[in-house]
């Protein structure tokens, strides 16, 4: 009982997040109805489309993924979009220095320096928190702002197209080889190698944290560092690799925006959310619908890249500002979060009712990851 | 004699799945204290909740000087005379002490109370009772000795007949014991009637005029302290004979395993918790350092656990310098450790019992297939485990924090003895702990010792050092003031030296 409770309290966050929206429609004159049709005729309507939305999906998925790591080892993360920053820098510049690289090489060192470069981004919060103490929401936030700054310059400068350079100088790098492009999965849609690779990363990300001890460790330390130090886990050692991991994932989905982009060049527009689309603290955000559980995340990842691809569809055809997803985004993640509290509170009642309320033992973990499969 | 202040008869109460009371019959008189002896679980609470208000009885009687008396609530409850003084105290730390007290208290001034009123009527009842509180001073000034005070003051302001004490001597001091059992049998010397609670049976059989002693929410004693003694009450408490002193084999010391030369550590506020400690602890023996809390025991268990960097001295565990080891180099070198506060620093609440189980050792080979975890082998593992250490719990998922203190305490030593230590520091392994689990505890630290383990446990409880240990180190403002061998210790010197004048 308690159980079904908790898994449909999300769900319901979610739908009461639809009728503000719908509430919003109402108040810019159209009907809520066909603006849901919209969104879902602009997410699935078409093959095209379908592999739109799984694309959008890919950089959630992936943050998403990393912030699970991050978040279960305690470590709050905000840092995903300087991480996807520093992943697709580093990515580039593997790509221009080696553009004649044959694919089969050049795809996964491409990879691997965004790898890198989110882990080194990641990795100095992590050290931060872990050695000096400092606040990691802040260091993050902070690293974020660095990050965009370091992209401008970068863009703008050593790195920008020659053709721009006596031209309108808009910030972006030269068309990169097509020997690092992500190869398209299905002739004639966006769908490329990156959906598979989210995927994959996300099942990955589940087995580190539940059948290694990698992973062990990293959820001790998260639960209880007292005790992990006690029994000789390196608490310190253990934070900065999660915020290695969780950021080398973020670096990866910056790997995505480069590598899969039509344009197959890395842009920005000077603001904070020009190359990345939010895709940062969108994952975030999948990832707390998803229970900051990686597997969850899937789906939660795709519902949010719907979402932003219906919005496409919803302002072209109702003249509705595609913001409107961006506030349905927000209202969700506060519904969300606040469903915590509402869980507790159904939680407590259903308890009473039964007359249990002191002598019971605390209620098990309601997150997906209390699953019978999960033994160790 | 006149008829009781309280008799509650043939109370029952059921939770679903559990029968919590069952046909109890208890009663108190004026002036005498009554004592509720039982382990965890056995209904104690459960019958001080239904007295208090909190719960209903599903059948039985209440009856309060005589007369009926239906409590619906802890505000109904000290209306009829009736005051509880709870194990985690219920008061505001930012208001004083007369504040306190006057809260939730109707006032002759309408909103406004008459604090000074207040405070001249708690000086009155501390001179009455010998509880010496000062009614201006903020709450958080006090020692918890100083607060239990105000919780027996707040009981006897509200004009309390009947006084609950819910293990009120867990948080003190043994100095802190005595005086309160002086306050207490003043109460009874002015007609008070009190139901204490509790489980240490060298206290019940010190205080106690009655002993009701419960079990599976069963009466299953009733008795007087001249009938009785603590063995008796043990089995009573337990349902079966309690080994309450574990059987010791003599053998004889073997070689040094752990040396401590001018150890010197700080403690978390930057003063010196321990002041230059020596200390060797020989293989086969168990080592106890007696003291009252705060005096460099915790710091000192966690220097020897590589937890807390010692500011001078060596530490060295056969020939292995630890100085200035972590805990993993500590482990390493042979050392277990089982923490005094045993959710914080022992257990992974959220982990479940297997997890916990393999909180040091979870990168074992054993338990691997390519990397990951082999859960098979991990299940038969901890299995054998649980079975091994005789852990109560529901299966090996179950989440850690919901099992009872003995069986997470079970689960942290066959986790810290199952590496086959060198040197074993175990911090209050009883505490919290029933009576059984106790038991068992120390069984498992007699096997360790005839393995030849060399084991340092430190205890408050006097108690349990002179029943386990074969030399007693008492502990002073982070000095080993007494260093004595088993035979030639007695209660009152040790006692003497755990308050400094040893």
């Amino acid at each position: 009982m308690k159980r079904l409770v908790g898994a449909s309290v999300p769900l319901l966050a979610a739908l009461v997040a639809f009728l503000f929206g719908a509430v919003m429609i109402l108040a810019l004159g159209e009907n809520p109805l066909s603006g849901l049709a919209a969104i879902i005729d602009g997410a699935f309507g078409t093959g095209d489309r379908l592999a739109a939305t799984a694309v959008r999906a890919v950089p959630l998925l992936l943050v998403g993924a990393g912030i699970t790591i991050a978040f279960r080892a305690n470590v709050i993360n905000i840092g995903g979009e300087g991480q996807i920053i520093a992943g697709a820098l580093l990515s580039t510049v593997v790509a221009l220095v080696i553009p004649d690289t044959p694919k089969v090489l050049l795809i996964p060192l491409v990879i691997l320096g965004g790898l890198i470069g989110g882990a080194i981004w990641g990795a100095i919060p992590g050290a931060l928190k872990a050695y000096a103490s400092v606040n990691e929401i802040l260091s993050t936030i902070m690293l974020n702002i660095v990050a965009i700054q370091l992209m401008n310059y970068l863009l703008r400068g050593p790195m920008i197209d020659p053709i721009e350079v006596d031209g309108s100088r808009i910030p972006q790098t030269e068309r990169l080889t097509d020997n690092a492009a992500l190869p398209t999965l299905i002739e004639g849609t966006r769908l490329h190698l990156g959906v598979p690779i989210a995927i994959v990363a996300a099942i990955i990300v589940y087995v580190i944290l539940w059948r290694t001890p990698l992973g062990f460790k990293l959820r001790a330390v998260g639960h209880n560092p007292d005790a992990a130090r006690a029994a000789g886990i390196s608490v310190e050692r253990n934070i900065v690799k999660a915020m290695a991991m969780s950021g080398a994932l973020s670096g990866l989905a910056g790997v995505t925006l480069v590598f899969g982009s039509e344009s197959l060049r890395m842009v920005t527009d000077g603001g904070s959310a020009g190359f990345t689309g939010s895709a940062g603290f969108n994952g975030i955000v999948a990832a707390l619908f998803g229970a900051l559980h990686p597997l969850w995340t899937i789906p939660s990842s795709f519902l949010f890249g719907s979402l932003l691809t219906g919005a496409t569809e919803l302002q072209r055809e109702l003249q509705i500002p595609n913001a409107l997803a961006i506030a349905l985004n927000g209202l969700i993640v506060l519904f969300v979060v606040s469903s915590d509290k509402v869980r507790d509170w159904l939680a407590r009642r259903l308890d009473s009712s039964t007359g249990q309320k002191v002598d019971e033992p605390p209620a098990p973990d309601s997150t997906p990851e209390a699953t019978p499969e999960s033994v160790a | 004699m006149s008829a009781p202040v309280l008799q509650m008869r043939n109370i029952t109460k059921t939770f679903p799945g559990v029968l919590a009371n069952d046909d109890v019959s208890f009663d108190v008189h004026a002036g005498e204290v009554h004592t509720l002896l039982g382990e965890n679980g056995a209904g104690k609470s459960t019958l001080m909740k239904i007295l208090f208000g909190l719960y209903q009885q599903d059948s039985g009687q209440i009856l309060l000087r005589g007369e009926t008396a239906d409590i619906t609530s802890p505000t109904d409850a000290i209306e009829k005379r009736v005051g509880m003084v709870h194990q985690h105290f219920m008061l505001v730390p930012t208001l004083t002490v007369a504040e306190n007290v006057a809260l939730g208290l109707p006032s002759d001034r309408g909103l406004r109370t008459d604090l000074d009123a207040v405070s001249k009527r708690i000086l009155s009842i501390s001179e009455q009772y010998g509880l010496q509180v000062d009614p201006d001073v903020e709450i958080w000034k006090l020692s918890v000795g100083e607060r239990q005070r105000v919780e027996i003051i707040k009981a006897l302001y509200r004009d309390a007949e009947l006084l609950v004490l819910d293990e009120p001597t867990a948080v003190l001091t043994p100095q802190e014991v005595d005086d309160l059992f002086v306050i207490l049998r003043q109460m009874t010397a002015n007609n008070t009637g009190i139901i204490f609670i509790s489980h240490k049976l060298h206290e019940v059989m010190e205080l106690s005029d009655r002993i009701t002693v419960l079990r599976n929410g069963r009466v299953t004693g009733d008795t007087t302290p001249a009938e009785t003694s603590r063995q008796q009450l043990a089995d009573m408490m337990v349902g079966r004979e309690v080994k309450l002193a574990p059987d010791k084999p003599v053998q004889d010391l073997g070689l040094v395993r752990l040396k401590l030369r001018g150890v010197t550590v700080k403690g978390d506020r930057g003063t010196i918790a321990v002041d230059n400690v020596d200390l060797d602890v020989h293989a086969g023996e168990i080592l106890g350092i007696a003291g009252v809390s705060g005096n460099g025991q915790r710091e000192l268990a966690e220097t020897i656990a590589g937890l807390r960097p010692a500011e001078g001295g060596s530490v060295q565990l056969d020939s292995t310098d630890l100085s200035k080891a972590n805990p993993k180099q500590s482990r390493a070198a042979g050392l277990s450790y089982v923490p005094e506060e045993r959710m914080k620093d022992g257990a992974v609440g959220e982990f479940d019992v297997s997890e916990n189980l393999l909180l040091i050792n979870h990168g074992d080979k054993r338990f691997l297939r390519r990397g990951l975890f082999n859960f098979d082998a991990i299940r038969t593992h901890c299995q054998k485990m649980v079975d091994d250490f005789a852990v109560k719990t529901p299966s090996l998922t179950t989440p850690t924090s919901s099992l009872s203190g003995g069986n997470i305490q079970k689960v942290i030593m066959a986790r810290e003895l199952e590496s086959s230590p060198a040197v074993l520091v175990a911090a209050q392994p009883t505490r919290g702990v029933d009576i059984g689990a106790a038991e068992y505890i120390h069984s498992q630290l007699v096997v360790q010792r005839s393995n030849g383990v060399a084991i340092v446990m430190i205890s408050e409880d006097l108690d349990e050092v002179l029943g386990l240990a074969d030399r007693i180190a008492v502990m002073f403002e982070g000095r080993i003031v007494k260093i004595v061998d088993r035979e030639n210790a007695t209660k009152k010197d040790l006692g003497l030296a755990m308050a400094g004048a040893g």
